[in-house]
């Protein structure tokens, strides 16, 4: 057996550890702005400005954030099962097609209330069908997961590149993209919402999405730790050998983990493409299947993290294009820094400061009972 | 049909097309028989094109691209060892943090420093690998069948493509014929009894590691300075981990991971072929189908063709001693 690093108070486990390793991350992601010749401090306040300012850039930076809860659910259901779901870019980019069927088929037939829960499904069943394969490949001939479904990221951009070109472009239209969703196919905007509370979010794209994210992360939460199946994703996570002791299925709880992965991958396209563009477009997704990675590691797998965690990478969305406008060096490629910073420090070199912080904290302990200590000693 | 030019126009490119997977296999080779997995060859590899074309085009010196591309790998290398064998970080996860930093890394400094939207200056003259012509290559050029295969696609290829194949038989002899070499794998299998002969698991891991980041910079040299003539954005799109489905296919063996890496490179020369050729009973093929081509194949490959593939033992369980 291998010796575990020392028990900690679940404040400093959960609470002052992360915040370490994010602040660290933050720190090299600083480096990075000196070393292109920028001042860090400057970038960081036009970012927050940029993100929190004003209502309608709050407003993109909750739009971004509904995008990153759900792909954050999407790889941290595919965790528990200790399953890397690398692929929710590609499960997100073809669940944008269940999207664009409802919309463009019921769209001017049906109200968007009765729209949207067809949308949802679809887009699950199509980024849980692009996780299938992979899934299924894992199961039954052991093929790596991480391996075929960085490959499906490819195969997926290349799909959806010839079906919008080839198959989903409107006649006559030099754009390869679909076109214009019936008023039925929109998702409408909070705009409205906010005004009641006296904030103008201007253009800022928010939607009802963001409640589905909202209730999809309830649901990954009741789904993860009060249900029968959340108890055997989660065994077979801890220890695939138990999970096959206890008569579990192997292979169709890898299925299904994966599938649920995907489809939480998939609803990201609701926001984005029934939200925001109206239309299906390449690329749509914009990464936001990747940030789902930093947005499940920072936010430990738990949905009551993972909300927070997409709301930082939403800010650093917004953020990070206003502090493009202001300073041209440092583009959107910053945020890939620090996104694979925070993978880095919140996941992989998540054990670097434990004993350190372990330490400092038995010390402390240590010389605020020393006392108590000396009078029992003093009376013996 | 084809004939003889255009089949060994063909051989020529996939012996191109494989030679930076066959590095980066052989720098994986290493790393996972030491019980590292390595998913971060991509990135490695990335960092290291770029290094490497931004020192080729500011100082005109190839020979220093090739260096300060290892430097930059090995720097990765490190990163990614002080994660999983320090902290006993996940490896998988280190590597995927790795990707990203350097597939961001690149574009922020490229365009800091060159301004052209993170591609470097174009290279020319000193700063680019050129062609090798082996000894003979004229005289024999005009003798049939052996003269165009020798001349036309053994010799003439930049220097680092010899260095690759050579690296095969030199791997295998490391590996399978020195005390390192019997170390590493053991260390990858049973660390605990490596440990116990009194050998460090650490240090051993750690050359494996930087081995690895060694070779990792030979494929991004390669990339840049040799294939291309510059560093573009994402330029080792998915090699990388091309390069690793073959390590897994070859089952961790160099000898057969040079023909994996041979027929990877073969189909992707190929998929550069067939577009625009109709083909019998398919017709014309799409570009977006062939562009997708070598990532469906190793899927498929993968799938279909690894028998049961069996990873080092220990591969990607960090090591701890008992105390």
């Amino acid at each position: 057996m291998s010796r575990p690093y020392a028990k900690l108070p679940r404040w400093i486990d959960y609470g002052l550890i992360p915040l370490v390793n994010l602040v660290v991350a933050f720190l090299v992601a600083g480096l990075v702005v000196v070393a292109v010749g920028e001042s860090p401090l400057e970038a960081a306040a036009l970012m927050l400005r940029g993100a929190f300012g004003y209502a309608e850039g709050f407003g993109f930076t909750l739009y971004y954030a509904t995008n990153f809860v759900f792909t954050g659910l999407a790889v941290a259901v595919a965790f528990h099962g200790g399953l890397f779901n690398i692929g929710g870019e590609g499960q997100a980019y073809v669940g944008g097609l269940g999207v664009a069927a409802v919309a463009l088929s019921l769209g001017a037939i049906l109200p968007w209330w009765l729209n949207l829960p067809l949308a949802i499904a679809l887009s699950f069943a199509f980024g849980a069908l692009w996780a299938f394969i992979p899934a299924y490949l894992q199961a039954k001939r052991g093929n790596h997961i991480v391996i075929t479904t960085i490959m499906f990221n490819f195969i997926a951009a290349a799909l959806m590149v010839y079906l919008l070109v080839g198959v989903l472009k409107p006649v006559g239209s030099m754009a390869p993209e679909t076109r214009t969703f019936d008023a039925g196919g929109q998702l409408p905007k909070l705009k409205g919402l906010f005004e009641v509370f006296g904030f103008n979010l201007g253009g800022a794209p928010l939607n009802v999405s963001l409640f589905v994210a909202l209730i999809a992360a309830v649901l990954v939460y009741m789904l993860i730790w009060r249900t029968r199946l959340g108890y055997e994703i989660r065994t077979l996570g801890f220890s695939p050998r138990a999970a096959r002791y206890a008569g579990m299925s192997e292979t169709k709880l890898i299925v299904v983990t994966m599938m649920i992965s995907g489809g939480l991958a998939g609803m990201m396209a609701l926001n984005a493409v029934m939200g925001d563009q109206y239309r299906l477009a390449i690329d749509f997704p914009q990464g936001a299947g990747f940030v789902g990675i930093a947005v499940a590691l920072m936010g430990r797998g738990h949905p009551a993290g993972i909300v927070p965690a997409a709301i930082l990478f939403g800010m650093l969305y917004q953020g990070g294009a206003e502090l493009a406008f202001d300073m041209p060096t440092i583009s959107r490629d910053m945020i890939v820094i620090i996104q694979g910073l925070v993978i880095l420090f919140a996941g992989a070199l998540e054990n670097m400061f434990r004993p350190g912080i372990g330490a400092a904290y038995q010390r402390v302990r240590f010389r605020t009972e020393e006392p108590a200590g000396k009078n029992v000693g003093e009376a013996g | 049909m084809m004939d003889l030019s255009s089949f060994l126009d063909l051989i020529d490119s996939t012996i191109r097309l494989s030679t930076p997977l066959l590095f980066a296999a052989l720098a994986g080779l290493y790393s996972e028989r030491s019980g590292i997995f390595d998913i971060s060859l991509e990135g490695k590899m990335l960092i290291a094109a770029f290094a490497s074309a931004s020192a080729a085009a500011v100082w005109g010196s190839v020979m220093l691209g090739l260096c300060f591309g290892i430097l930059a790998a090995v720097a990765f290398s490190l990163i990614h060892g002080l994660a999983s064998i320090t902290y006993r970080g996940n490896q998988i996860v280190s590597g995927v943090a790795i990707n990203f930093i350097a597939a961001g890394l690149t574009i922020i400094l490229g365009q800091s420093w060159f301004g052209q939207g993170g591609r470097t200056p174009s290279l020319f003259g000193g700063g680019r690998f050129t062609a090798v012509e082996l000894p003979f290559a004229d005289a024999v050029r005009d003798v049939p069948v052996i003269g165009p295969i020798y001349s036309g696609v053994l010799s003439g290829q930049t220097p680092l493509v010899y260095v690759a194949f050579l690296m095969v038989p030199l791997t295998w002899w490391v590996l399978f014929r020195t005390r390192f070499g019997l170390r590493l794998r053991a260390v990858g299998e049973n660390p605990a009894a490596v440990d116990t002969a009194g050998i460090s698991v650490t240090w051993l891991r750690y050359r494996a590691v930087i081995i690895c980041g060694v070779l990792t910079g030979f494929a991004g040299a390669y990339l840049s300075t040799g294939q291309a003539a510059g560093f573009t954005r994402d330029m080792t799109a998915g090699k990388g981990y091309i390069a690793l489905a073959a390590l897994i296919f070859a089952n961790w063996k160099p000898v057969p991971v040079m023909f994996a890496c041979l027929l990877f490179g073969f189909l992707d020369a190929v998929s550069i072929r067939i577009e625009g050729v109709d083909l019998p009973l398919i017709g014309q093929v799409s570009v977006q189908f062939v562009s997708a081509l070598p990532y469906i194949l190793t899927v498929v490959l993968l799938a279909g063709f690894v028998g049961k593939a069996t990873p080092p033992k220990a591969g990607g369980v960090p090591y701890v001693k008992e105390r």
